[in-house]
């Protein structure tokens, strides 16, 4: 191995920096047209009149799709269901006069620039019939019931049964803490917004053939939508999607301008792009909104006896979207007498969606909280808790861990941030106007492998072209995927180009969860080791060949040659294999799954101890993140570089979510507000200090043959928490309420 | 964004015939608050005059001693200029405590002026809003009201009591909060002449007519904005809350200058930003410390008398007790009895 593990920049910055890599918006055909969506101003009701009697006379426009003139769509439910659809009857644009939510898309207006569409969709008079809305999580609590169950209870579980006596232990507790933990909805808000550019041409039966650069975390999940809803088979259609500007979890469902987009290529025969605006941005799913009770119980010396959960998530009316909150606990932590429960509250808003480390750091949040609320009711240490109930198995499911270095990370985080210089009273350090706390949190997320598929070949120039319909979501997958390839087949990085983001590829799963690294790696790593069998068998062929009795397992891919482990000087050079091919490239096709039976008696996590130091100005209550080290147990890291920036960009969110994010949402209008990136805010680099990232060594050959663990949600999950323990450390004031804005410490 | 006509003006004259020939007409020169409110389609000119040709680019002196800030000089050349950060340091502080160094690239002096409010129902066509459409009435009101006004809201009814308000929309600019602590003058060239606006007249309380938000005649352009020669080089301090550490509107903002000798306020100027629909400056406040030592209590009581009859609305409400705490800070800060980090 020479490429893994070392921290190689991101072979696509260039292309990136130099402004060659091209995003949906950007791909240019003769002939484009453009649409532009029309929102509804109402949350619920009907529309009673649409006129676009003035749009459709300016110079220009070609057509203005409503419900009223849309074509024929796919009938039945199961058509609109995307990869990532929860439960429930999924949304269609222009279905009919309803409306669900507010901004629902109402309208699309085509127009042959994107000025002309613009302008003409603000001309379209939309009249309503209203009907009263809820919005109101905290209001509706009252209509909480069980969500429904569907595919997605797979990867998102519902909270086990209860077990023991959570009451009776906790009245018999010495030490306990009981509190309400709430917080608002949030936009994903990536830089780049939703695009499609559909360009359409026909076949040779004159059935439209369509080529769609799409924004998508998947690009298989956009062409299954396309092809169902609008009946076109897969022949005719390619997704395309090399490059996104940021998804962070938007990007898993198909949004409506792809829809939009498709639609009316098909009905103008003409190619179409739609692009939302960064108001419809606000407009699709969002992490929801979420009311959490914990109530902790501990014995004197610490060891907790008792553990309640519960969450109240909120949900559109249409689609029952779940994330795993209260399960944590119960798996991190080994108190017998726990319970945990999950509602949801349907309400007038679109459906949520997953949004970074989803249920994780929500359910985190309150529960790493309630942690150090109970540390200061039991006069101990918040890191000695931790370690006091440190569990080696998940208690939820009963079964240890495929690994679990988080008591590492503790040590290791703990060393480099200084929390042993740590004074336990809170108020008790200051400097100036500014009194300074420290905090800390754990992290935990599921360490998953999918399936996935992989072509590999190796050309006749010697050149290895690796490609799966994969996607890059900003996280490194290009690189990371080359790094893979050119040590399995001992190639340098430069000889490898590994693609994505087409459907033209073998398929791959949307690029969610932290598991595209385990999932389409291990892909790779296969179909380069059946590149490589291929390559034994080319060599087996020599004449005089020192690998006619070699096995898979004597021989090693080193500097572009293979050779037998045991007689390094057996050597052939790939370049000499591969044109004893006949002319032509080594070529493999492959697919791997997870080892179920392998990994049924385990649970599979990632790990993260986050410390925080805050500096509160007590009379002003602005808050300052001064300093903040994370300790990750990831499992074997690929690239440091690019590992690093995740964990980074995890705990920069981390802090945002602790003190800035909010979607405000006006309840007399069942409308969120503050729906810009001047009123929506996100940490700015000013806000941002000190940040360390450890990468704790961790071996685990369970979770996929390559070790890793997938680092995309495990930076963010523990650092809200860490931030708000640092602020009651700092001021003694508990706030459960994020974000934590300056009035709440006044 | 509606279909609009764009020409060049190359004198002043030029462009104020062309705009009172077309009122529908907006002036543009940076546009960076314009373009955003075309694209929401709040605001709708029929054209736009560009104006970044007319000869008001410079920054000279003045007869009296001050500096001239032609209305075409951009906030960065403004914030960065050695003659504003010797004598006025807390314009310069000002400038650069608001929106980032690409927008102050491009945002102008004038326009900084014009800036109108980032009140959310403002700026979103699906809500009534009386200062976008009068009569519509104020969502803000009753709504998500974080970033309202606290002073100024209430206008009294023709019975003498203190009506509902129209507006609770507050003006957004940082600038022009510097530029009521230091008296700038407004100058303008309408149809009929140049004329002097006093800073303090020139933005407005909404009272009944919320949707205008200063003194301008629908003729006039701002040409230049003077500052007097005195400029509180020793003792100053703007000090900006806001929800992030850099762009974001200011929560509740603080200019504070002070003239000092032998630790006794000689003279002193406190304007906020945030809390209202124009610079909120409270001569009689700032009176009380004249005379007096530069001490917390002091500060304490100009603050009570500068928020007296401050209104809350549910959620801007801990603005009150913020502008209070942020008066004495800013202050104290000025007088250099507390640290500025």
């Amino acid at each position: 191995m020479t490429a893994i593990g070392k921290p190689i920049s991101r072979v696509d910055g260039n292309e990136k920096v130099t402004g060659k890599a091209k995003y949906a918006a950007e791909f240019n055909v003769p002939d484009l047209t453009y649409g532009y969506v029309v929102s509804s101003a109402i949350a619920k009701g009907k529309i009673t009149n649409i006129d676009a009697s003035d749009a459709l006379s300016l110079d220009g426009v070609l057509k203005v799709f409503t419900y009223k003139n849309r074509p024929k769509l796919a009938w039945f439910d199961i058509s609109y269901k995307d990869q990532d659809a929860p439960p429930g009857s999924p949304f269609r644009p222009l279905q009919d006069e309803t409306i669900k939510y507010s901004g629902q898309p109402i309208a699309l207006v085509v127009a042959e620039t994107f000025e002309v569409a613009r302008y003409a969709a603000s001309l379209v008079r939309i009249e309503y019939k209203e009907d009263t809305h809820e919005t109101d999580l905290e209001a509706n609590l009252h209509r909480a019931r069980e969500p429904k169950s569907g595919i997605a209870s797979l990867l998102k579980p519902p909270p086990p049964k209860p077990r023991g006596d959570f009451e009776t232990a906790y009245q018999d507790a010495s030490a306990k803490t009981n509190g309400r933990y709430v917080h608002a909805a949030e936009h994903h808000n990536p830089m780049e917004l939703f695009a499609s550019t559909v360009v359409y041409e026909t076949d040779s039966k004159k059935k439209p053939k369509l080529t769609i650069y799409d924004k998508t975390q998947g690009v298989t999940n956009s062409i299954l939508y396309v092809s169902q809803v609008f009946n076109i088979p897969f022949k005719n259609l390619r997704v395309v999607s090399p490059y996104m500007g940021g998804g962070f979890g938007a990007g898993l469902r198909p949004q409506y301008q792809l829809f939009m987009a498709t639609m009316a290529a098909l009905e103008l025969k003409r190619s179409v792009r739609v692009t939302l605006t960064r108001q419809q941005m606000f407009t699709f799913g969002h992490r929801p909104a979420t009311v959490q009770n914990v109530a902790l119980g501990a014995l004197p010396d610490g060891t907790m006896n008792a553990l309640y959960h519960d969450a109240y998530g909120e949900t559109s009316q249409f689609e029952d979207y779940t994330e795993v909150v209260v399960n944590w606990g119960g798996m991190l932590y080994p108190p017998e007498n726990v319970t945990m429960d999950y509602k949801l509250v349907p309400l007038d808003v679109y459906s949520p969606l997953d949004m970074r480390a989803p249920g994780g750091v929500t359910g985190m949040a309150a529960l790493e909280v309630a942690m150090d609320e109970l540390a200061y009711e039991l006069g101990m240490d918040p890191l000695e808790l931790r370690l006091k109930n440190y569990s080696d198995l998940d208690n939820n499911e009963k079964r240890p861990y495929s690994s679990k270095e988080l008591r590492e990370c503790f040590r290791q985080g703990a060393e480099r941030f200084g929390w042993s210089k740590r004074s336990f009273e809170p108020r008790s350090m200051k400097k100036d106007h500014n009194l300074i706390g420290w905090g800390m949190a754990t992290g935990i997320w599921d360490s998953n492998m999918l399936g996935a598929r992989a072509e590999a070949a190796l050309l006749v120039n010697g050149k290895l072209w690796v490609s799966s319909a994969t996607a890059e979501i900003g996280t490194g997958t290009y690189t990371i995927m080359t790094q893979i390839a050119a040590d399995t087949l001992g190639m340098p990085i430069e000889d490898v180009l590994f693609k994505l983001g087409d459907t033209d590829f073998p398929i791959a799963p949307i690029s969610g969860g932290s598991w595209t690294a385990a999932t389409v790696g291990s892909a790779v790593q296969a179909v380069c080791e059946e590149v490589g069998k291929s390559l034994l068998k080319l060599a087996k062929k020599m004449p005089g060949s020192p690998f006619k009795s070699a096995k898979w397992e004597d021989i090693e891919f080193v500097d572009k040659h293979l050779r037998l482990k045991k007689d390094p000087s057996a050597a052939v050079s790939l370049m000499t294999l591969v044109n004893l091919n006949g002319g032509k490239a080594v070529r493999e096709t492959s697919g791997v799954f997870a080892d179920v039976m392998k990994q049924k008696n385990f649970t599979r996590s990632a790990h993260a101890a986050a410390f925080v130091e805050v500096m509160v100005d007590e009379e002003l209550g602005t808050v300052k993140v001064t300093r903040a080290v994370s300790a990750i147990a990831g499992g074997r890291i690929l690239n440091p570089k690019t590992a690093r920036s995740q964990i980074l960009g995890g705990m920069v969110w981390g802090i945002s979510k602790a003190l800035h994010e909010e979607s405000a949402l006006d309840h007399t209008f069942g409308r969120f507000m503050n729906h810009s990136l001047a009123e929506y805010h996100v940490s700015v680099n000013a806000d941002i200090h000190d940040l360390d990232v450890i990468f704790v060594e961790e071996h685990d050959d369970v979770v996929n043959k390559l070790g890793v663990k997938g680092l995309g949600e495990i930076g963010i999950v523990g650092m809200p928490a860490a931030v708000a323990n640092a602020i009651f450390h700092a001021t003694g004031k508990r706030v459960r309420d994020l974000p934590i804005t300056l009035d709440k410490l006044l | 964004m509606n279909s609009f006509t764009y020409t060049q003006a190359d004198a002043v004259d030029t462009a104020v015939d062309e705009r009172a020939s077309d009122l529908t007409a907006k002036f543009i020169a940076g546009g960076t608050n314009l373009i955003d409110l075309m694209k929401e389609n709040v605001e709708r000119p029929t054209r736009l005059i560009d104006i970044t040709r007319l000869p008001m680019a410079t920054i000279s002196e003045t007869l009296e001693g001050g500096l001239r800030l032609g209305a075409l000089v951009t906030n960065a050349d403004t914030a960065y200029d050695e003659r504003i950060i010797q004598r006025y340091p807390l314009l310069s502080q000002t400038i650069l405590a608001g929106a980032s160094p690409q927008l102050r690239n491009m945002a102008t002096d004038g326009g900084n002026l014009m800036q109108r409010t980032r009140c959310y129902y403002f700026y979103d066509l699906a809500t009534p809003c009386n200062k976008r459409e009068p009569g519509s009435g104020c969502s803000a009101l009753n709504g998500f009201n974080r970033i309202h006004a606290i002073l100024g809201t209430r206008t009294q009814g023709s019975d003498g009591q203190l009506a509902e308000p129209n507006c609770i929309a507050t003006h957004p600019s940082d600038m022009c909060v510097a530029l009521a602590a230091l008296e700038a003058v407004v100058r303008v060239t309408g149809k009929n002449g140049e004329r002097s606006i006093p800073f303090a007249e020139f933005h407005k309380l909404p009272g009944d007519t919320p949707h205008i938000d200063n003194t301008l005649e629908s003729d006039e352009i701002i040409t230049a904005i003077d500052l007097p020669a005195k400029g509180f080089p020793d003792n100053f301090m703007y000090l900006k809350l806001r929800d992030r550490a850099s762009y974001a509107f200011a929560l509740v903002s603080v200019a504070a200058a002070l003239e000092l000798e032998n630790g006794n306020i000689t003279d002193a100027r406190i304007a906020l930003g945030g809390v209202a629909h124009k610079p909120w400056r409270k001569p009689e406040a700032e009176a009380l410390l004249v005379g007096k030592p530069a001490t917390k209590e002091n500060f304490q009581a100009a603050a009570e008398a500068l928020l007296a009859g401050a209104q809350g609305y549910g959620h801007n409400t801990f603005k009150i007790e913020l502008a209070k705490r942020a008066i004495v800070r800013a202050l104290g800060q000025a007088a250099k009895l507390e640290p500025t980090a």
